[in-house]
């Protein structure tokens, strides 16, 4: 039987009881759409993370102190390991170590809240040159200006805050000028920051900047850093930097050639790898979770195939009689669950667009960015795979119970 | 040339534990172009009979020859090819896809033939025509009268130019005047050269035949040829 009839006969068979299909098919227009969704949220929230990370630059190259994390209590050693001190940061500086470097600034990272007049507010508090911070995030101070190299070297007292500490401690007056407490120390604050939100793993809104040399002394007495945050010339060279700075500090900390590293370096590339890595393995987690409504779609349509071969036994009986071979009435049936199932993949897909369009304009007004809405081409295709392959899988049963009907019997049937 | 040899045809059911005989013995041939009705009363063996020569379903007993082969010798597709190419099949119930029209139902059985799909409306529609349907040609089979889905269904049997035409029953669920209409175009089928194998139990039906086989409790009881002239009394009783 030509393929084109046995499309015409499925399809004339699906459209006279096209309540049943739609019914039959809704299992797998739910599986195939939610799918579609998380995918697309998957993707919406890798390229809106990577587009934030890629602003940091993919020059930038981190250093941290101790074994590098492979699990969560690892990160706490992180903070409590003293391995980073300035000799590593004036050993990284000389040009003969690493030629690509072009900007190392050091950071600390100090807990606790910050006060004025009675207000309180838990920020993120850094040690760090905010002209960095700036640079690498792209904000800008709306009030005041930002401390510079000179406040850095001097210890100085001064801070940049971000716009939600400013509302928070300050309301609506001015904040430039006045002093912030935080650990018992005042600060002068120089310069406010435009609200930004959140901008890779920092919410600048949420971040108070002072000089990382104050933050060390004045703040939490100690003489390293948590981490060591550099710019090489330009991406190309971020291999080889990487290679120079392991070099250097293996030099400078004394390890033998058979030591392990008291430090770890991350590069942005590598964190746009990792995070690839997480949001592909939760994306496929969560669609595999939701495959199962594909297979209880599929045992749907096996169900409803198998009560239509019934239904239709005399017709069966009647093809046969006709001509039609076992294989005719198995690729008539087969085709027929294969369009039920086809039918719910496109509608899925059309309805998993329609549901990932809501959810970026949902996502974009909740988390305060603009949240691209993302639908990968593979996905809609991969969904009419898994559709066509759900037919298959569930109907070839039905199809062969039909098609293994002796014609006689089937024409007997009432 | 014989069509049709049966050498002691027999059919055994098996239901559960529980052997029917429903045909035994049955020895008989038919010539290319003839005209047999086969007759006998209900649970007799005709339809079963029937189903054997059709190829619809297999003898358990004796030696089956259609076109020279036995049945023994054909794969089921390749049974399927015989049944589609070579014979028609008349049911008493129409067996007509109630949702599809006249040309569609009479289109059914080239849809599994090799015949090029260019032929396919033109030889439909010639079939239609030769049962006096034209007009009806676009109508949906569930809204014919009776004896017009019969001869939807005749048209079928003829679209693939078969060699033999089996009817079961073809008169049993029609009006007199309907079942002569439809008995007129299977006996013209016959004076075009058709060989038609003709299942019923009524003997005015039976006797628009040259030769009638009349079976009881499975055996074949008797196999006559028909007197011309009683054929024309019989016939002129019915109307």
């Amino acid at each position: 039987m030509k393929l084109r009839y046995l499309f015409t006969t499925a399809g004339t068979s699906v459209w006279t009881h096209r309540t049943r299909s739609l019914l039959t098919i809704l299992g797998i227009v739910i599986g195939v759409a939610s799918i579609m969704l998380i995918v697309s949220i998957g993707k919406g929230a890798e390229k809106l993370i990577l587009d934030q990370i890629g602003g940091m630059g993919a020059d930038t190259i981190v250093v941290r102190p101790g074994k590098e994390p492979t699990g969560p209590s690892d990160f706490a050693d992180t903070l409590f390991a003293d391995s980073l001190k300035d000799a590593d940061v004036a050993a990284l500086k000389k040009k003969s170590n690493v030629p690509d470097l072009v900007e190392i600034v050091p950071a600390v990272i100090v807990s606790g809240t910050a006060s004025y007049r009675g207000e309180t507010y838990r920020p993120t508090t850094f040690g760090w040159s905010v002209e960095l911070l700036s640079r690498m995030f792209k904000v800008y101070p709306v009030e005041g200006i930002l401390f510079g190299e000179d406040e850095i070297r001097a210890n100085a007292n001064v801070a940049v805050i971000g716009a939600k500490v400013k509302e928070e401690l300050f309301g609506i007056e001015s904040a430039v000028g006045k002093n912030v407490r935080i650990k018992d120390k005042n600060f002068r604050i120089v310069g406010v920051f435009e609200s930004h939100g959140q901008a890779a793993f920092l919410n600048v809104d949420e971040t108070i900047v002072i000089p990382y040399t104050t933050a060390q002394k004045y703040l939490l007495g100690i003489t390293y850093y948590h981490e060591i945050m550099m710019r090489a010339e330009s991406p190309d060279v971020v291999a080889q930097t990487v290679r120079d700075i392991e070099a250097t500090l293996r030099t400078s900390h004394k390890i033998p050639d058979s030591g392990e590293n008291d430090f770890f370096i991350e590069t942005q590339q590598g964190l746009v790898d990792q995070i690839s890595t997480i949001i592909g393995v939760l994306t496929a987690f969560l669609s595999s979770v939701v495959a199962i409504s594909l297979v209880v779609g599929g045992i749907g349509v096996m169900n409803i195939m198998l009560v239509s071969v019934t239904e239709r036994t005399r017709e069966i009986g009647l093809r046969k009689a006709l001509g039609a071979t076992n294989r005719d009435i198995l690729s008539q049936f087969l085709v027929e669950s294969v369009l039920l199932t086809l039918s719910g993949g496109l509608i899925g897909i059309l309805g998993g667009v329609l549901l990932s369009l809501a959810a970026s304009l949902v996502l974009s007004i909740t988390v305060g960015t603009s949240w691209g809405f993302t639908l990968p081409l593979s996905a809609a295709l991969l969904a009419i795979g898994v559709s066509v392959a759900v037919g298959l899988v569930f109907g070839i049963y039905p199809a062969r119970q039909a098609s293994q009907k002796s014609p006689i019997e089937a024409l007997r049937y009432e | 040339m014989a069509l049709i040899e049966a050498q002691n045809v027999g059919k055994i059911y098996h239901t559960g534990k529980v052997e029917t005989q429903a045909l035994r013995e049955a020895s008989f041939t038919i010539n290319a172009g003839e005209f047999v009705s086969i007759m006998g009363p209900s649970g007799s063996g005709k339809s079963t009979l029937l189903h054997v020569l059709g190829f619809l379903d297999r003898n358990t007993e004796g030696m089956y020859r259609f076109d020279g082969k036995t049945i023994d010798d054909y794969s089921s597709n390749e049974l399927a090819r015989v049944r589609n190419k070579r014979m028609g099949f008349v049911f008493q119930s129409f067996n007509l896809l109630a949702k599809a029209t006249v040309i569609e139902n009479v289109k059914l059985p080239l849809l599994y033939s090799d015949v090029h799909e260019k032929l396919w409306d033109e030889m439909a529609r010639h079939a239609v025509d030769s049962v006096g349907l034209s007009h009806r040609i676009g109508y949906h089979s569930s809204d014919l009268s009776g004896g017009e889905k019969q001869r939807v269904a005749i048209a079928r049997a003829l679209v693939n130019n078969p060699a033999v035409v089996f009817a079961d029953e073809p008169t049993g669920n029609l009006d007199s005047k309907s079942g002569a209409q439809v008995m007129g175009i299977i006996e013209n089928l016959h004076h075009q050269g058709k060989t038609i194998i003709l299942i019923t139990h009524e003997t005015y039906t039976a006797e628009y035949a040259q030769r009638i086989i009349t079976l009881a409790d499975g055996r074949i009881e008797n196999d006559r040829k028909v007197r011309e002239d009683t054929k024309s009394i019989n016939r002129h009783f019915v109307k």
